[in-house]
């Protein structure tokens, strides 16, 4: 019960509503983060990802990347930077971009890779060329695995930008961050409601993607 | 190298002694998340209409980042072990009881069918054909969920010094002592790196009989696990799709936890 | 013996698989379950052994119903074989086929020797026996599907399409592998295909249901091809049932001539002695194998002198005895004179039949089983 009666203190508080410290300005510093960090990981990501996965070539580099960003861990990293560079907005962006990429690059090559042969081979047996089969034949069966990677970064970002308020980033964590520094127990629990909030906003803005950019033909087929 | 393995004197730990700690808190909560899956996954698989709704919640409480789970945790178990170790059980359990559905939905009808027309009971058939026939897609959801545990347990500096190789990143911001935050993503990185190629080794030990070519072929577990147990949720471990191989030279890297390796 | 007594199968969504079907199936003999997709052959397969539960009549072995016995000791004294053959593909393929014995309790060396002589007797080489599955052909799989399915030595064999995945050519080794093991350990096997061929080839009886999971018709293979029981059933047999018909006839009624002969080296008085009314003689080496065919008059006038060079092929021969009329006509239609020639086991040439004597011989042979070709709408 006490959560909950936590939870209600702090978003029924005003003061937390205005300000540079409020919760409108943090839900907008995380978020322009995040979509920064994802639109530089995408613009990256997307495009080695189609093209490897069109020409199935490169799966063990990719395989290798993933081994190791796997196994490198986020939030030494974020702190690492911040202590080498110092306050600024590089330490953070890097790590998330960092982060970001390689589900999208697997992911997308994955999913290219494993596009049924038989209408590929069609498709160049009508004689279209490589650009159309990527675009209009593998592309489209692909999209349901290419948005759960995005959407795997996406969230791994939010999450992570969260963290990132240890190292005097803004955003939602702040207010855990400052609420533990303060013995604020209201404080610590509203900021990871909040957190959670966004994370599961994300979840749900990838699923309503999927249900209207993916072809209602492919998506019997696979799980969105 | 100055400083590398040189712990200040807040940490109460050796170098060695951090390690321990890391390794402590990371792997009790997966081996306590294969237990709790074996079941839970075993539910889903007899009762059909289960999963569903089990693989949702699974991929709503993957989402949720770590630092809240624990900060909510902190007004029952205090800034203690406790409160790391619960948020990665769940963690883990939430990785494996997609891989262990698929796994042991991975069993062809007709190897189920044969096994059930000689007679071989609900039981036996369990323990002596669909887990072992499971073993590589639950070695995969393993794997991400031991790598991302690694990685995660260093998050607890941030609840009041819970993060064993973690709490030396506090330290390195404290004292400014760059080397300490090196320190403790290059260990913790290795960690993670031998762990997953412990975990690749005991598969291929336990998994003879698996194709060698067929890592890539064996599309098998049924296609993409779940809308996510995708191997990896925010902050958790950079966490990237299962079924990344590592020595075995595949490429198969599909972003299942249940997919095979 | 297994009976089938007014079995059916209802579901509760209200889909009949199977209908009232009754059927005697004989010990020690092949019956095959055939029909188009939907007819409740596969269906009727499994409530054999209890994987699926009957709704309706009931099923006894030897007098028993099978509803009094446990359900496992019911299955492991029935051997089941299936189509990819469903090996565990985590085990040795020693281990597979041990797979019911370790059950029963038998010792693991017993098991193991049991496997060995069953891979044996099924055409593998036991050094395979400590492979996986994966590292096997599809046609050896099934093999090992067959030893498993042996391996406790039951009575019973429930086959579901087990040679469906595999390519015409090894199937058609997998059948006759089938039947030279079932001449010798004499099961009583239930077949289930959708294969008519397949269901001439190794059925002794043949059982043709139809959508719906109705028995259309139940005979020997050779009645069912020459008295098909109504227009479906004819229909499904296809548009040769009558040539495939012949394969149950033997050759050794048809009238040879058995002067028709001759040897390479003999000469012009020799080849006088020979038949006289024959237009061509065949011609063989001083073994007796045939070289081919050559023109009566122009031996008369010269003898065989060794000369091959001007000879017809004596093209594809058929071992009499062995060989049915089938193939016996084949051999005629095929020879560039009409003419089939006859040989024993050793390949040496008996005597040569034309296909005129081979028409003959197909019209006594269904006179004298009483499988005479009818008029089917007359017939029922």
């Amino acid at each position: 019960m006490t959560i909950f009666h936590f939870i209600s203190a702090f978003f029924s508080d005003s003061a937390h509503w205005h300000g540079y410290d409020g919760i409108p300005t943090r839900l907008v510093e995380h978020i322009e983060y995040s979509l920064i960090a994802l639109g530089i990981a995408g613009a990256v990501g997307l495009p080695v990802g189609l093209l490897t996965g069109h020409y199935g070539r490169g799966g063990n580099a990719l395989a290798l990347l993933a081994t190791a960003a796997r196994a490198l861990p986020s939030f030494g990293l974020l702190v690492l930077l911040f202590v080498l560079m110092g306050l600024s907005k590089l330490p953070v962006l890097i790590p998330l971009v960092v982060l970001a990429i390689p589900p999208i690059l697997v992911t997308t090559y994955e999913a290219v890779r494993t596009v049924d042969p038989a209408p590929v081979d069609a498709a160049r047996g009508m004689g279209m060329h490589q650009a159309k089969v990527l675009f209009q034949v593998e592309l489209p069966v692909a999209l349901p695995l290419i948005l759960s990677g995005l959407r795997s970064a996406a969230i791994q970002v939010v999450s992570t930008a969260t963290i990132a308020a240890y190292v005097s980033f803004g955003g939602v964590g702040r207010y855990i961050v400052d609420g533990l520094y303060q013995r604020n127990y209201e404080k610590v629990v509203g900021g990871a409601t909040l957190v959670a909030a966004l994370a599961l906003a994300t979840l749900g803005l990838f699923w309503l993607m999927s249900r209207f950019a993916v072809s209602r033909g492919v998506r019997g087929v696979r799980r969105p | 190298m100055n400083g590398f393995f040189d712990m200040p004197s807040d940490l109460q730990h050796s170098y060695v002694g951090l390690i321990g700690l890391h390794l402590q808190e990371a792997l009790l909560p997966v081996a306590i998340g294969l237990v709790l899956a074996l079941p839970v996954a075993q539910l889903c698989v007899r009762f059909k209409w289960l999963y569903p709704p089990v693989l949702w919640a699974t991929t709503v409480l993957y989402a949720i980042p770590s630092l809240a789970f624990f900060v909510v945790l902190i007004d029952y178990t205090g800034q203690t072990e406790t409160t790391v170790v619960i948020p990665l059980a769940l963690y883990s359990l939430v990785v494996l009881v997609p891989a262990i559905v698929d796994g042991v939905r991975s069993v062809s009808p007709e190897t189920n069918a044969a096994a059930v027309a000689m007679g071989i009971g609900p039981v036996r058939r369990y323990l002596q054909v669909e887990l072992p026939i499971a073993v590589p897609a639950i070695f995969a959801g393993l794997r991400v969920a031991t790598v991302s545990s690694i990685s995660l347990v260093s998050v607890g500096a941030l609840i009041g010094n819970q993060g064993a190789l973690g709490n030396l990143l506090a330290d390195a911001n404290l004292y400014h002592r760059p080397i300490l935050a090196v320190s403790s993503v290059v260990t913790t990185a290795v960690l993670a790196i031998l762990a997953d190629a412990a975990l690749v080794l005991i598969r291929m030990l336990l998994t003879p009989w698996l194709p060698k070519s067929a890592r890539r072929a064996r599309r098998g577990a049924g296609g993409p696990a779940g809308p996510d147990a995708n191997g990896d949720a925010g902050d958790k471990a950079g966490g990237l799709p299962a079924g990344g191989t590592l020595g075995d030279g595949t490429t198969d890297v599909r972003p299942t936890a249940g997919s095979a390796l | 013996m297994i009976s089938i007594e007014a079995v059916s199968k209802r579901y509760p969504d209200g889909t009949v698989a199977v209908d009232g079907l009754s059927l005697e199936i004989p010990d020690r003999s092949i019956t095959v379950l055939v029909g188009p997709s939907g007819c409740g052959k596969t269906t009727t397969l499994r409530m054999i052994n209890r994987m699926i539960e009957l709704s309706g009549g009931r099923i006894l072995i030897d007098g028993e119903d099978i509803q009094h016995k446990p359900v496992n000791a019911l299955r492991r004294s029935m051997g089941y074989v299936i189509q990819n053959a469903g090996l565990f593909q985590h085990r040795t393929i020693v281990d597979n086929i041990g797979t019911v014995p370790r059950m029963l309790g038998w010792s693991k060396a017993k098991a193991r020797e049991r496997s060995m002589e069953l891979m044996e007797r099924v055409g593998l080489d036991t050094s395979m026996a400590k492979r996986y599955p994966y590292q096997l052909s599809g046609g050896q799989q099934q093999r090992v599907g067959v030893a498993r399915a042996l391996a406790a030595d039951p009575p019973v064999l429930l086959m579901d399409e087990p040679f469906s995945a595999v390519d015409p050519v090894v199937r058609r080794g997998l059948q006759e592998e089938l039947l030279r093991i079932q001449s010798e350990l004499g099961k009583t096997i239930v077949f289930v295909t959708h294969d008519i061929d397949e269901a001439i080839r190794v059925g002794d009886m043949i059982a043709v249901l139809r959508t719906g999971g109705k028995l259309a018709q139940y005979a020997p293979p050779d009645e069912l091809l020459s008295r098909p029981a109504d227009a479906a059933v004819e229909d499904f047999l296809g548009a040769d049932r009558g040539i495939r018909g012949l394969s149950f006839f033997g050759t050794e009624q048809l009238p040879l001539e058995r002067n028709g002969i001759v040897a390479v080296d003999a000469t012009a008085a020799q080849v006088a002695e020979r038949a006289a009314d024959l237009p061509q003689l065949l011609v063989v080496d001083v073994d007796g194998r045939p070289l081919g065919w050559a023109d009566a008059a122009r031996l008369r006038a010269s003898g065989a002198r060794n000369d091959t060079a001007g000879l017809l092929a004596s093209g594809q021969t058929f071992r009499l005895g062995e060989d049915s009329l089938r193939v016996a006509l084949d051999c005629a239609v095929l020879s560039p004179t009409g003419w089939a020639a006859a040989v024993d086991g050793e390949g040496r040439a008996v005597g040569v039949v034309s296909q005129e004597a081979i028409a003959r011989a197909i019209r006594e042979a269904h006179g004298r089983r009483g499988t005479a070709p009818v008029d089917v709408g007359a017939a029922r």
